[in-house]
C-alpha cells in the first residue's frame, strides 16, 4: 500500500509559516497557545514497528550473508554463497520469472479493466450503484477461497470449459490449471476478477474528481469523445494511475494465497512465486539461509520498482 | 455531462448488466454447488434441487469452524483496536510538530510501506519462538500490528496534518492537558479517518492466510482461511463439503459487506487519495 509521492511533496516538509507571503502574519499564528503534542505518544507505535519490521527486517538482510539456520545460535560469515545459490537454482529462477511477469500482466490487464468499469458506472446507467456493489464484492472476499473456487471453474469439467463447449469452442477447453503453458495466466485471470472492482473504486473517485466545467469545455471546443478521453480525462487521473499501478505492482510481486490455493506452485515449477519459494524452502526444506536470500532479493526488486515508478512519475508531473 | 438517458446509455447498461452477472458466476456456483449431495457431479451452475444442508453440518465439525471463526474475530478485533489506539496517538506528534525529529520519524515508520513482510520472516518467526508465543492468538495480533503501523500512520498523519488547531487551543484554555485533550477532543475529530482504518485493516487481518498459517499452522488455535486450507487438502475434490467450509468461511465478511457496502467502497477509495 505504498503512496510515497503522496508523502513528499516539499509544501509540506516546510514550515507553516513560510508559505505566507512576507509581511503578512499566518492567520493562525495570531492566537496560537502552544498546543503540545509530546513526543512519548510515539512510544507505542515506534516501539510495535521496530519489534516486528524494523529489527527483524535489519537481521534479515544481514543473515542473508551468513549460514544462520534458525536454530543454532551460532553462524558464520560466507559472503554472497547465499545468493549464488539463488540465482543458480532453478525453483528460484523460474519464480522470479513468474513472479515478474505475473505482476506485470495482471496490472496491465486489471488496470485497463478497473479503469473501462469505473467509466461505465460513472455514467447515468440506472443500476450503477447495484453495479459498483457488485463489481466490488469480490474484493472483500478471501483471497485463499477465492482461490479455491477459480480452480473449481477451471477444472477440466469445470463451468468454464463447459461454457466453451456449449458455444461450440470445445477445442479450446483444457485443463487450465494443469497446463504449464496456461496456469500462470488462469491464476491472472482470477486475480483480475477478484480485484479489478478496487481499482474500479479508486478510477472512480479520481473521475468524479474531474470538475464538470472541465469537461463542458472541451465539449463546447468540440472534441469527440475519444479525444476527450484521451486528452482531458486520462491526464486528470493520473493520479489514481500511479495509485493503481503501484498497489498492483507491489500485490503481485508478493502473491502467495491464489497460488497457494489454485497450483501450489505447479504443475513442475509453472507457477511458483518468490513468496511461495521463500515458504516451502524455509518450513517444507528447512533452508533458512536460501529462503532469506531470496526475500534479499524480492525487497530489492520492490525497491527498485518503486524508486523507478517514483521517478516516472516525478518527471510527468514536473 | 451525460444528463440524458439516451439509447446509447441503454446499451452500455446492458452490456454492464450482462458483466456483472458473468462476475457473480463463481459466487453462484459457490452457493450452489454447496447445496448439492456430496457425491454430485453436475454442473457449477445446474440447479442444486432439491437442496441440502447437510454439507454444511458435516464441514462444520470436521473443519471445526466454529472456533476458527471465533479465533479470527478475537484476532481482528484486538488487532485493529490496538492499530487505532497506537497510529492515532502516534499521529498527534508527527502532525503537530514540525521540528526535525517529527519529520524524520515520518518518513522512518512509512518507510515500512517498502519493506515486504518476507524479509523480516525468518529472524521474526525465529524470535515468536524463542519467547514461546508460537501457536498463540498474541504473535499474529503483534504481528498485524507492527506490519500495519506504517499505512495506518500515515493515514492519520496526513488527516490531522489538515485539521485546524481551534479545538485544541480551546481545550489548552480550558486547562485540558495533552493526553486528556488528545482523547477528547482530537480523537473524535479523526472519525472519518478511523473508520478508513478500520475498514482497510478489518477485512485484510480477517480475510490474512500467510501470518496465521505460518504461526498458528499445527496448533489448535487456527483462523478460518488457515482451517480452510487444512480441511481442503483432507477432502481433496469432495467439492460440496468444500464448498460448504468456504461458504461458512466467508458469510461473516460478505454479511458485512453486503450491509455497509456504501461505507466500505468509499472507506477504500477514501484510504488511497492520501
Amino acid at each position: 500500500m505504498a503512496l510515497p509521492h503522496a508523502t513528499t511533496t516539499p509544501a509540506e516538509a516546510r514550515e507553516p509559516a513560510a508559505q505566507t507571503p512576507s509581511g503578512v502574519p499566518p492567520r493562525r499564528a495570531r492566537h496560537r497557545v502552544g498546543v503540545r503534542a509530546p513526543w512519548w505518544f510515539l512510544v507505542p507505535a515506534v516501539g510495535v514497528y521496530l519489534f516486528i519490521v524494523v529489527v527483524p527486517s535489519v537481521n534479515g538482510a544481514l543473515f542473508s550473508f551468513t549460514d544462520w539456520n534458525g536454530l543454532r545460535p551460532d553462524w558464520s560469515f560466507v559472503g554472497l554463497d547465499n545468493f549464488g545459490t539463488v540465482f543458480s537454482d532453478r525453483a528460484a529462477r523460474d519464480a522470479l520469472v513468474n513472479t515478474l511477469l505475473l505482476a506485470a500482466v495482471a496490472t496491465v490487464v486489471q488496470n485497463i479493466v478497473g479503469l473501462l468499469l469505473a467509466l461505465g458506472v460513472n455514467s447515468m446507467v440506472k443500476s450503477r450503484y447495484l453495479l459498483r456493489v457488485i463489481f466490488f464484492a469480490p474484493v472483500v472476499l478471501t483471497p485463499l477461497v477465492a482461490g479455491y473456487v477459480w480452480s473449481f471453474l477451471l477444472a477440466p469439467n469445470g463451468a468454464i470449459n463447459e461454457a466453451l463447449r456449449a458455444v461450440g469452442l470445445g477445442g479450446l477447453a483444457r485443463d487450465w490449471l494443469g497446463d504449464p503453458d496456461t496456469a500462470l495466466y488462469a491464476i491472472v485471470a482470477e486475480i483480475v476478477w477478484q480485484f479489478a472492482g478496487y481499482s474500479m473504486v479508486i478510477y472512480l473517485a479520481g473521475l468524479q474528481a474531474i470538475p464538470a466545467e472541465v469537461l463542458e469545455a472541451a465539449t463546447i471546443d468540440g472534441a469527440g469523445a475519444w479525444y476527450k478521453f484521451r486528452r482531458v480525462v486520462l491526464p486528470l487521473l493520473n493520479g489514481a494511475v500511479v495509485i493503481n499501478v503501484m498497489l498492483c505492482l507491489i500485490g503481485g510481486l508478493k502473491q502467495f494465497d491464489q497460488v497457494m490455493a489454485m497450483t501450489g506452485g505447479g504443475p513442475g515449477t509453472a507457477t511458483e512465486t518468490i513468496s511461495t519459494v521463500i515458504y516451502k524452502s524455509a518450513f517444507s526444506l528447512g533452508d533458512f539461509p536460501f529462503s532469506i536470500a531470496l526475500a534479499v532479493v524480492m525487497t530489492v526488486v520492490i525497491a527498485v520498482l518503486a524508486a523507478v515508478q517514483f521517478r516516472l512519475t516525478q518527471r510527468r508531473t514536473s | 455531462m451525460h444528463a440524458r438517458y439516451t439509447w446509447r446509455t441503454l446499451i452500455r447498461e446492458v452490456v454492464l448488466i450482462l458483466l456483472a452477472l458473468a462476475f457473480l458466476v463463481p459466487l453462484a456456483g459457490l452457493l450452489n454447488v454447496s447445496l448439492k449431495p456430496q457425491n454430485s457431479q453436475t454442473g457449477a451452475l445446474a440447479p442444486a434441487w432439491p437442496p441440502t444442508l447437510d454439507n454444511y453440518v458435516e464441514a462444520w465439525n470436521q473443519a471445526s469452524l466454529g472456533a476458527a471463526l471465533a479465533n479470527s474475530f478475537v484476532i481482528t478485533v484486538v488487532s485493529v483496536v490496538l492499530i487505532i489506539a497506537f497510529a492515532a496517538m502516534a499521529a498527534y506528534p508527527l502532525a503537530r510538530v514540525t521540528r526535525r525529529w517529527s519529520r524524520l520519524t515520518f518518513y522512518f515508520v512509512i518507510g515500512g510501506l517498502l519493506i515486504p513482510g518476507q524479509l523480516a520472516l525468518l529472524p521474526l518467526y525465529a524470535t515468536m519462538r524463542d519467547i514461546g508465543l508460537l501457536g498463540s492468538l498474541w504473535s499474529v495480533i503483534l504481528i498485524n500490528v507492527g506490519q500495519q503501523m506504517p499505512f495506518s500512520v500515515f493515514l492519520y498523519t496526513m488527516f490531522l496534518r489538515e485539521l485546524p488547531l481551534d479545538y485544541e487551543e480551546a481545550a489548552l484554555l480550558d486547562g485540558c492537558g495533552p493526553l486528556r485533550s488528545f482523547v477528547t477532543v482530537v480523537f473524535p475529530l479523526l472519525r472519518p479517518v478511523t473508520g478508513t482504518v478500520v475498514i482497510l485493516n478489518s477485512v485484510g487481518i480477517w480475510n490474512e492466510f500467510f501470518t496465521p498459517l505460518l504461526y498458528l499452522g499445527g496448533s489448535d488455535n487456527t483462523t478460518a482461511p488457515v482451517a480452510i486450507y487444512g480441511f481442503v487438502s483432507q477432502y481433496v475434490s469432495q467439492w460440496p463439503l468444500i464448498f460448504a467450509g468456504l461458504v461458512i468461511s466467508v458469510i461473516p465478511i460478505l454479511v458485512v459487506y453486503f450491509a455497509l457496502q456504501k461505507h466500505i467502497i468509499k472507506g477504500f477509495a477514501g484510504g488511497l487519495k492520501g
